[in-house]
């Protein structure tokens, strides 16, 4: 298992484009994949479940990838990240 | 007669097609074989993808684009997991009925979204109800609105239309919309002016009030509705109908003859664009380039700074699309009336004086690198030309160009393909810049008169100022003269000067502007054909007496008399 623990930077937070943007980056790999905020968990390939989670800037995340490609993974959210200065 | 909001302009002449929206009521179900219920419901999911799957195929070939981009964010939430693992999971469990689970889970998201302040949420619950009444229609074994249903030609009235109605209206019945919700830039709005249907919305109940196969006529322009209207009514609406439709075709044959003068002068006729739908129209309508492209729309309405990559591929898009013929491009000019909601801006007394377009720019210089940066990546594309708005002194010209050298020497050592010669130019819309348009002309390599601005700048009106908007006028002599002094120093230096505002699409200025000298002029798509009929007819001796004898005219009332006096003439001539 991959974790990755990293803060919001961006002012909107995980809303909107944001949330889509990283939705849409981890979608088609296999791993099972989990964001945390303070003890909720939910699935970061529902966009729905993460914009229900309501994450704003200056939250910190904890985000679990288990699986084959959970390397790929983790990847895939850093170069995103980097992109879209998410965090 | 009922008045609405003028959505898009045109008369149509139809019987009514009722699209109404049907409010199910959801009923709590015990059910015994919670296996097949499941079974059930994926089979509505997979129904519901399959149908947005050709939507967005005919939104496409339609060239919807918009309401392609919508419908596939309907796509992700079809495939969203955990709205499909809740719904599940609550038939199994509480063993009851799909269209109630559905239905529970739908309001708990629909509930949390609409609890926040933000537009681009409450437009995600609209997707995520029409989504929903989708697999809702499909689970009761009904259809969705298709345009199979449409047998005859008709218009389309509506509560309100959604993306997944516009995709489906098929173009060769439709002859207009009405609905009861929407402003003017509601989505049922933007969809009629792209596909140049007569629209009218905000009509409050009209859905009440007519039948199927009722008669209406829509007056588009004058946003007015007609319901089973007399016979002289809809006579007198009929010989408006044929007198547009004849003015259009006759200008539509104008679109791939050249621009020029009676004398065979070549003028250039360049749009001005602001929403992706207006290049749609600008190329339909024959410009021969983009005169401004405004970039404000890819920072507005979205609550995040739009990525380099993501304006990259915009200004990409457009410079494909005019393969290879002229687009100047704006950088962003916000401020003053234009505010972004991500970015805080210090509260101003007068913020048309303030920290607006390229001084905003020069303050958030990361922002402004990230733009210049997605220019320079596209400046391969096409015949880009990139201008800085709101240029008052040549210091700030001279800033931002280098700033832009800056970002150039970083891509190339990046490795980026670029195209190193990109024109730059400036908007000439400030009065201190026209005056000093001799200096500019040796250092810019084109103008870009910007009236609107010039205006307001040179005469001291907020033309947002109802009490005063009687001094905002175009026909100023110090308007026209500093019009005058800007074309005579860009054609000292040699470079290019073209005109961007209003007044570039005003068939009362045309003469006048061509007889100052200008040869280009850039308007918004619709204008195009008009202006270039209105060259064709110009007699250059004519203008250039016209031109003179304005020129010595001392108050707008006088210049106004002789420009109206001599368009009556102009028409006259077209009639004999």
């Amino acid at each position: 298992m991959r974790e990755l623990k990293v803060t919001i930077k961006t002012a909107t937070g995980l809303h909107a484009r944001p949330a889509s943007v990283l939705v849409n980056a981890v979608s088609k790999f296999k791993s099972k994949i989990t964001v945390e905020k303070e003890g909720q968990e939910t699935n970061l390939k529902s966009l729905l479940g993460l914009l229900s989670l309501g994450v704003s800037q200056n939250d910190k995340i904890i985000i679990k990838a288990e699986g084959k490609d959970e390397d790929q993974v983790i990847e895939a959210l850093i170069s995103c990240a980097k992109t879209h200065n998410l965090w | 007669m009922y008045k609405g909001v003028p959505a898009s302009s045109g008369i149509a002449i139809g019987k009514a097609f009722l699209l109404t929206k049907k409010h199910y009521i959801i009923e709590k179900r015990e059910i015994v074989n919670p296996v097949a219920e499941q079974e059930r419901f994926f089979q509505a999911i997979k129904k519901a993808k399959a149908h947005v799957k050709k939507m967005i195929i005919s939104s496409r070939d339609d060239h919807q684009d918009e309401t392609a981009e919508i419908l596939k964010a309907h796509q992700t939430i079809l495939e969203d997991p955990e709205l499909i693992n809740t719904v599940s999971s609550q038939i199994e469990q509480e063993k009851v009925n799909a269209e109630f689970a559905l239905e529970t889970t739908l309001n708990f998201y629909i509930n949390l979204l609409a609890q926040t302040d933000n537009d681009y949420m409450r437009e995600r619950v609209a997707d995520l109800k029409d989504v929903g009444n989708h697999i809702l229609l499909f689970l009761l074994g009904e259809k969705p609105f298709t345009s199979t249903m449409i047998k005859d030609e008709c218009i389309i009235i509506s509560t309100e239309l959604t993306p997944s109605d516009t995709a489906q209206l098929p173009l060769d019945k439709v002859l207009g919309l009405i609905t009861d919700l929407g402003g003017p830039t509601s989505h049922t709005a933007i969809i009629a002016r792209s596909m140049e249907l007569p629209a009218v919305v905000g009509l409050g109940n009209i859905t009440k009030a007519v039948k199927n196969d009722d008669l209406l006529i829509i007056d588009g322009e004058h946003g007015e509705v007609f319901l089973n209207p007399d016979p002289e009514t809809i006579q007198k609406y009929r010989l408006k109908q044929e007198e547009q439709l004849r003015e259009r075709n006759s200008l539509i044959r104008l679109k791939d003859s050249p621009a020029q003068t009676k004398d065979g002068r070549r003028i250039n006729l360049l749009a001005n664009i602001g929403e992706p739908w207006e290049l749609t129209k600008a190329l339909e309508y024959g410009a021969e380039g983009i005169g401004l492209f405004r970039t404000e729309y890819l920072f507005m309405n979205q609550d995040t700074l739009p990525s380099e990559e993501e304006q990259y591929q915009a200004y990409k898009e457009v410079l494909h699309k005019m393969e290879g013929k002229s687009v100047v491009i704006r950088t962003l000019d916000i401020g003053g009336d234009k505010k972004l909601p991500y970015l805080p801006l210090e509260y101003e007394m007068n913020p048309f004086l303030g920290c607006r377009a390229i001084r905003l720019c020069l303050k958030e210089k990361d922002l402004f690198r990230t733009q210049l940066r997605a220019l320079y990546r596209a400046s391969v594309d096409g015949d880009l030309k990139i201008m800085f708005p709101m240029i008052s002194s040549l210091e700030e010209y001279r800033t931002a160009r280098s700033l832009a050298e800056e970002v150039k020497a970083e891509l190339i050592k990046e490795g980026h393909n670029i195209r190193e010669d990109v024109p730059f130019g400036i908007m000439v819309e400030i009065p201190s810049t026209a005056i000093i348009s001799d200096l500019f002309a040796q250092e810019v390599d084109f103008f870009s008169i910007g009236t609107n601005d010039l205006i307001q700048y040179t005469l001291a009106v907020d033309r947002m100022n109802e009490q005063i908007s009687y001094l905002y006028d175009p026909f100023h002599p110090a308007i026209l003269r500093l019009i005058k002094m800007i074309i005579d120093n860009a054609h000292q230096q040699g470079i290019p000067v073209s005109m961007c505002g209003e007044m570039a699409g005003d068939p009362y200025f045309i003469p006048l502007l061509i007889g100052l000298g200008l040869d280009t002029l850039s308007m918004s798509p619709a204008s195009l054909l008009k202006v270039k009929n209105i060259l064709g007819r110009l007699e250059p001796e004519e203008m250039k007496i016209l031109t003179q004898k304005v020129l010595t005219l001392s108050t707008s009332e006088e210049i106004k008399d002789y420009l109206a006096i001599s368009a009556q003439l102009n028409m006259d001539n077209k009639t004999l």
